[in-house]
């Protein structure tokens, strides 16, 4: 009924003949004009798009590529570290990028008394915890005296298996998965560990794992 | 002594039909004008120089426009605080542009480089220190600057879109604090940008990916210096530059407020009048 041309045959024509539009063709539907219109504006899209779109991809590719490949580094022989406290030791996890691609890591041996297994995970023969704050990567530093891990920007405590104990940081201190290899403690990659000290994959602070939350900060996509 | 012929543009354009008094060297009682001397073109090149320019631009009409607008009664110091910003911004943009000639993006020379530039390059630190507290006095501004739209109640119909579009620029102008900030690569710098970007990752759902693209992955690595000076000096600085444009544009377009202090004296003024 819409497109009966007896009801107004200027504006509900289909055809360009039918709405009085002069130089029409028989059968014609859409004016060169517009067409000519539509054309150029496709043509200047794809145009944009072709050096647009290489250009943000190029830009965003490192959200989508694994840009910390795997490497064991060895931090000492098994003889420095003990199940009763911590040695910090330094670490490359950026490379040529001089002091500011290293970290500390507080490293002890695995204690089966003091520290659980997880179901289904295999345990790690020591324990490497990183210095990246939980709250928003500030260096903590572990006090011997209280057996306790402080962050000095905000205030975040964490006791000795590095789960929070007090202030803004919303998960355990990361860890880093460790082995052994002829005598020397070698450090590998960084994972995240929840509120039970179950294996994530490697998130940024200030990300929960944890309830509700976790499920608002995605894991990286190469992981 | 003959001087040599002037140069062709400073040599008077031949009468153009209806220009000039029109009349021809007949007319004239048979006698040429008398050709201007060289003190005379020489003194009018200028002038010739700005008249070709405005005669194939048509700016001056523009220009009169803008700058010899009508502005409301009652405007005072206050509405200055705009252009004040926005010549803190080239203050900015052309200190920053000298800086980067000394400057090196990366991360083993980035700190280096800053050093050299305020300890040995000529008047750098001069440079560097009005681009370091340029920025801070830019972001004072800003915000005087939209108190004073905030308060006079400038922002109101139809002038709804210049603030929208000035809450833009303030962001950019943060955000070039933010990026603006690493470049010294001072122990300040990196552990500010680390809280900064982690401050990013805390964001839901689309935080963790702000997050690796500002760091370019998942660790502070090797093209985060480069990253951050990119968005920096290119990026932003041109989104600023176009959205001043569009800011002035809209302010030339719809004209300024009158303080509100005015408008209430003009109601009572219509309402003695009826």
């Amino acid at each position: 009924m819409a497109d009966s041309p007896s009801q107004n045959p200027e504006r509900k024509s289909r055809y360009t003949s039918g709405r009085g539009i002069a130089g029409a063709f028989e059968g014609e539907t859409v004016t060169r004009r517009r067409l000519m219109e539509g054309t150029a504006l496709a043509v200047g899209g794809i145009a944009s798009a072709a050096f647009g779109l290489p250009a943000l991809g190029f830009a965003l590719g490192p959200i989508f590529e694994d840009t910390t490949p795997t490497r064991w580094q060895g931090v000492g022989p098994e003889g420095d570290f003990n199940p009763r406290t911590y040695v910090p030791r330094v670490i490359n996890i950026a490379p040529n990028i001089g002091d500011a691609g290293k970290t500390t890591v507080y490293v002890r041996r695995f204690n089966p008394r003091q520290d659980k297994v997880i179901k289904g995970e295999d345990p790690q023969p020591y324990v490497a915890i990183s210095t990246r704050c939980a709250h928003l990567g500030c260096p903590v530093r572990y006090i011997q005296a209280s057996g306790k891990f402080v962050c000095p920007c905000h205030g975040g405590i964490y006791g000795f298996q590095g789960q929070v104990e007090g202030g803004p940081p919303v998960r355990p201190l990361d860890r880093f998965y460790t082995r052994t290899s002829n005598g020397t403690v070698e450090i590998g990659d960084r994972f995240s560990v929840n509120s039970e000290l179950r294996r994530y994959s490697p998130r940024d602070p200030s990300n929960h794992l944890d309830g509700l939350w976790q499920y608002l900060y995605p894991a990286r996509p190469t992981t | 002594m003959k001087l040599p012929a002037p140069p062709r543009f400073l040599r008077p354009s031949p009468p153009r039909p209806g220009g000039g008094n029109g009349r021809t060297a007949r007319e004239n009682g048979g006698h040429l004008p008398a050709p201007p001397s060289t003190k005379e073109r020489a003194s009018e090149a200028g002038a010739s120089a700005v008249g070709w320019l405005d005669e194939r631009s048509g700016l001056s009409p523009f220009l009169r426009g803008f700058l010899y607008r009508k502005v409301p009664k009652g405007t005072n110091w206050y509405y200055t605080l705009g252009s004040a910003t926005m010549f803190a911004f080239l203050s900015q943009a052309v200190t920053g542009v000298f800086l980067a000639m000394y400057y090196e993006p990366d991360p083993t020379r980035a700190y280096e480089s800053a050093s050299h530039i305020t300890n040995d390059v000529f008047l750098g630190e001069l440079v560097r220190g009005m681009h370091k507290w340029g920025s801070s006095v830019m972001i004072i501004l800003i915000f005087l600057h939209m108190g004073r739209t905030f308060v006079f109640g400038a922002y109101k119909y139809p002038r709804e879109l210049n603030w929208i579009i000035g809450v833009i620029l303030l962001v950019l102008t943060l955000a070039m604090g933010l990026t603006g900030y690493l470049l010294p690569f001072d122990q300040r710098s990196f552990w500010a940008t680390v809280v900064a970007v982690n401050i990013n990752a805390s964001g839901p759902i689309i935080g963790p990916y702000l997050a690796d693209f500002l760091r370019a992955g998942a660790e502070f690595g090797g093209t985060t210096i480069p990253r951050f000076y990119a968005i920096h000096m290119l990026l932003i600085p041109v989104l600023i530059a176009a959205l001043i444009g569009a800011h002035l544009y809209l302010v030339a377009k719809l004209g300024t407020t009158a303080p509100p202090w005015l408008k209430a004296q003009k109601k009572d003024l219509l309402k003695e009048e009826i």
